[in-house]
């Protein structure tokens, strides 16, 4: 217990050092995507030789580019509220409730993490494809709530387990109907665990591909097909930009969530 | 899994009845049945004679105070007591008067913007209590409400719940696992193990009457001396003649015949250290024993001593510390003398 302080040690010393390989090894493309974004040069090169604004002014002066911020954001909105909402009703159930299968459902619920989303895509695909629904902003929203589901039931699962259902009988002892119980006594206790969850379902709509490459079509395309079109026809520093503005719009919302959770630790028992 | 069987009790109306056990013996899955949270597989709960199994909790009106305080963090003192009041759809002038009136029942007024954080174990144990009380309910249930709280506040807590009881003139359905606590507070007391109740009486019945080995173990504190029954009983009082040869006369707990072995049980309290040889004292109206004090320990308002019995191994001994009554040295020869009517006879084999 005592040594617990102490890293003075060679080896503690080369943990360290390969701890720190590894952070720079993760953190290191991102910066230099961040570095290269804002360069002066006309083609991708590292280290720029001079630095500008130019390819954001690039990224947002284009009306194509703008479209597709929009079609993201809508997308990841709407996959926002259905996973959320789909993902709090079933948590309750799976983590409440007592019937036959409970397992069998949670591990379908939690089956798109397991299964390549390339699979997932296509299989949707030639679903909305039959419904003439491909190139709709509400197919790639239903597609991707298909792939946010299993985080959001995991996160307001977990919640819900750390929550103290003595809070619930309480309130139903003092005459409150399930549902009045659930919205003003747990939906509000559990609400740092439900935003967080929102926020996850958020980005994990936000930077995704595959859907959107398969039910997108020429008019609605979501941010991260653009990057892809526009990688295989030309390559310039506009790229790096909006890889930047990937980043930051994750970040962003990571940060919140952390906010989130370190301002409303579930009360306990 | 059976957790409860065979509880049957009936409770009167504005008393304070406790179910008391060890943890395991299904006192709080009886008062989950009550609450509505647990359901019988067989078996009825009845309010004021009405059934109440077609009924959610929602619906039982009672009023319900967990060990975990179950204060809603994320609303004030006053919004808790409120809750109930809102939820029943009270005019708000009305639920400022009974919330008001609920503070001060539980001496909490003035606190009524504050959030449970802000509060001791106690006071939030006190906004249980208003907030279970508010809305008049038929019966309060309390689950262990004392136990995450220490000591010399449990106290305190124990004579203000029963002071608040008996002043509202409320029916009390209390689970606790703290026999002192439900002495003190409880007009009736149900003892339980293995989910069954041993027995139901008052606390007085249950300490000086105890019906089984196990409520005179649970139950305050019990000196056991195992022997067998000889000969017939005179004026209801058996004689016993102990493994070790000692020879004394008691009351059977239950129906009881000769040549049956038993286990008797004495309180501390009740054996009396005496002056003189045993012998003088054999009248047959008082039980007399020999032992050598093995152990003296000043406890404060008593001294407890262990007197070895020589074969019957070791009895605890507990004389208060007031001038006049004889308290014997460590190492002392010791003549103790009790009762034949404070001499619980049981069965043996019964567990």
């Amino acid at each position: 217990m005592g040594e617990e302080g102490q890293r003075t040690g060679p080896g503690a010393v080369a943990v360290a050092a390969l701890a720190g390989a590894v952070l720079l090894f993760l953190i290191a493309p991102v910066v230099i995507i961040l570095i290269v974004s804002f360069s002066g040069a006309d083609y991708l090169r590292f280290p720029p030789p001079s630095l500008s604004l130019r390819w954001y002014q690039r990224f947002f002066g284009i009306a194509a580019w703008r479209q597709a911020i929009g079609v993201s954001t809508q997308v990841a909105l709407l996959t926002m509220v259905f996973a959320t909402m789909l993902g709090f009703f079933a948590s309750l159930a799976l983590v409440r409730g007592r019937f036959r299968g409970k397992g069998a459902i949670y591990a379908f619920l939690l089956s798109p993490m397991i299964v390549p989303t390339i699979i997932t895509a296509i299989g949707l695909y030639f679903f909305f494809a039959r419904l003439k629904a491909t190139g709709s902003i509400l197919a790639m929203a239903l597609g991707h709530t298909v792939l946010a589901l299993p985080v959001v039931v995991i996160i307001i699962a977990a919640t819900l387990q750390g929550f103290d259902v003595r809070f619930e009988q309480a309130a139903l002892s003092l005459g409150a109907s399930r549902f009045t119980a659930l919205r003003r006594v747990t939906l509000p206790l559990i609400m740092p665990g439900v935003l967080s969850a929102a926020l996850f379902a958020f980005l994990t709509s936000f930077d995704e591909l595959l859907i959107p490459l398969f039910l997108s079509g020429v008019e609605v395309q979501t941010l991260t097909v653009r990057v892809w079109n526009s990688l295989l026809l030309e390559v310039d520093p506009t790229i790096a930009a909006v890889s930047s503005f990937l980043i930051g719009v994750t970040i962003t919302v990571l940060g919140a969530s952390a906010l989130l959770r370190g301002h409303g630790e579930t009360p306990g028992t | 899994m059976v957790a409860v069987q065979d509880v049957s009790a009936t409770i009167d109306r504005g008393s304070f009845f406790t179910l008391l056990g060890p943890s395991g013996s299904g006192k709080t899955t009886t008062l989950m049945m009550v609450a509505g949270f647990a359901y019988p597989t067989q078996g009825e709960v009845f309010v004021d004679g009405k059934p109440l199994a077609g009924l959610p909790p929602q619906k039982r009106e009672l009023g319900m105070v967990f060990q975990s305080y179950a204060v809603f963090p994320h609303l004030t003192v006053f919004d808790n007591i409120a809750f109930p009041l809102q939820i029943r759809r009270a005019r708000r002038a009305e639920i400022r008067q009974r919330v008001g009136e609920a503070l001060e029942l539980v001496q909490l007024q003035g606190y009524d913007r504050r959030l449970p954080r802000q509060l001791s174990g106690g006071e939030q144990q006190r906004v249980a209590l208003a907030r279970a009380l508010v809305f008049r309910p038929r019966v309060l249930l309390m689950d262990e409400p004392l136990g995450a709280l220490d000591k010399k506040l449990r106290a305190h807590m124990q004579l203000e719940l029963k002071h608040i009881q008996r002043h509202l003139h409320v029916t009390v359905m209390y689970v606790t696992h703290d026999q002192e606590e439900a002495l003190t507070m409880s007009d009736r007391v149900a003892v339980m193990q293995s989910g069954r109740i041993e027995q139901v009486g008052t606390p007085a019945e249950l300490y000086e009457a105890p019906a089984s080995r196990f409520v005179a173990d649970f139950l305050g504190e019990s000196n056991f001396v195992d022997g067998v029954i000889v000969g017939a009983p005179t004026a209801g009082r058996w004689l016993v003649r102990s493994g070790g040869g000692l020879e004394f006369r008691g009351v059977g707990a239950v129906p009881l015949q000769a040549g049956q072995p038993v286990t008797a049980a004495i309180r501390p309290e009740k054996l009396v250290p005496v002056e003189g040889p045993a012998d003088a004292l054999q009248t047959g109206a008082v039980n007399t024993c020999k032992g050598t004090v093995e152990e003296a320990i000043y406890v404060g308002d008593a001294t407890r001593y262990r007197v070895a019995l020589g074969a019957d191994g070791a009895v605890t001994v507990k004389v208060p510390n007031r001038l006049g009554l004889r308290r014997p040295a460590e190492g002392e020869a010791v003549a103790l003398a009790w009762s034949p009517d404070e001499t619980r006879l049981f069965p043996r084999g019964e567990t």
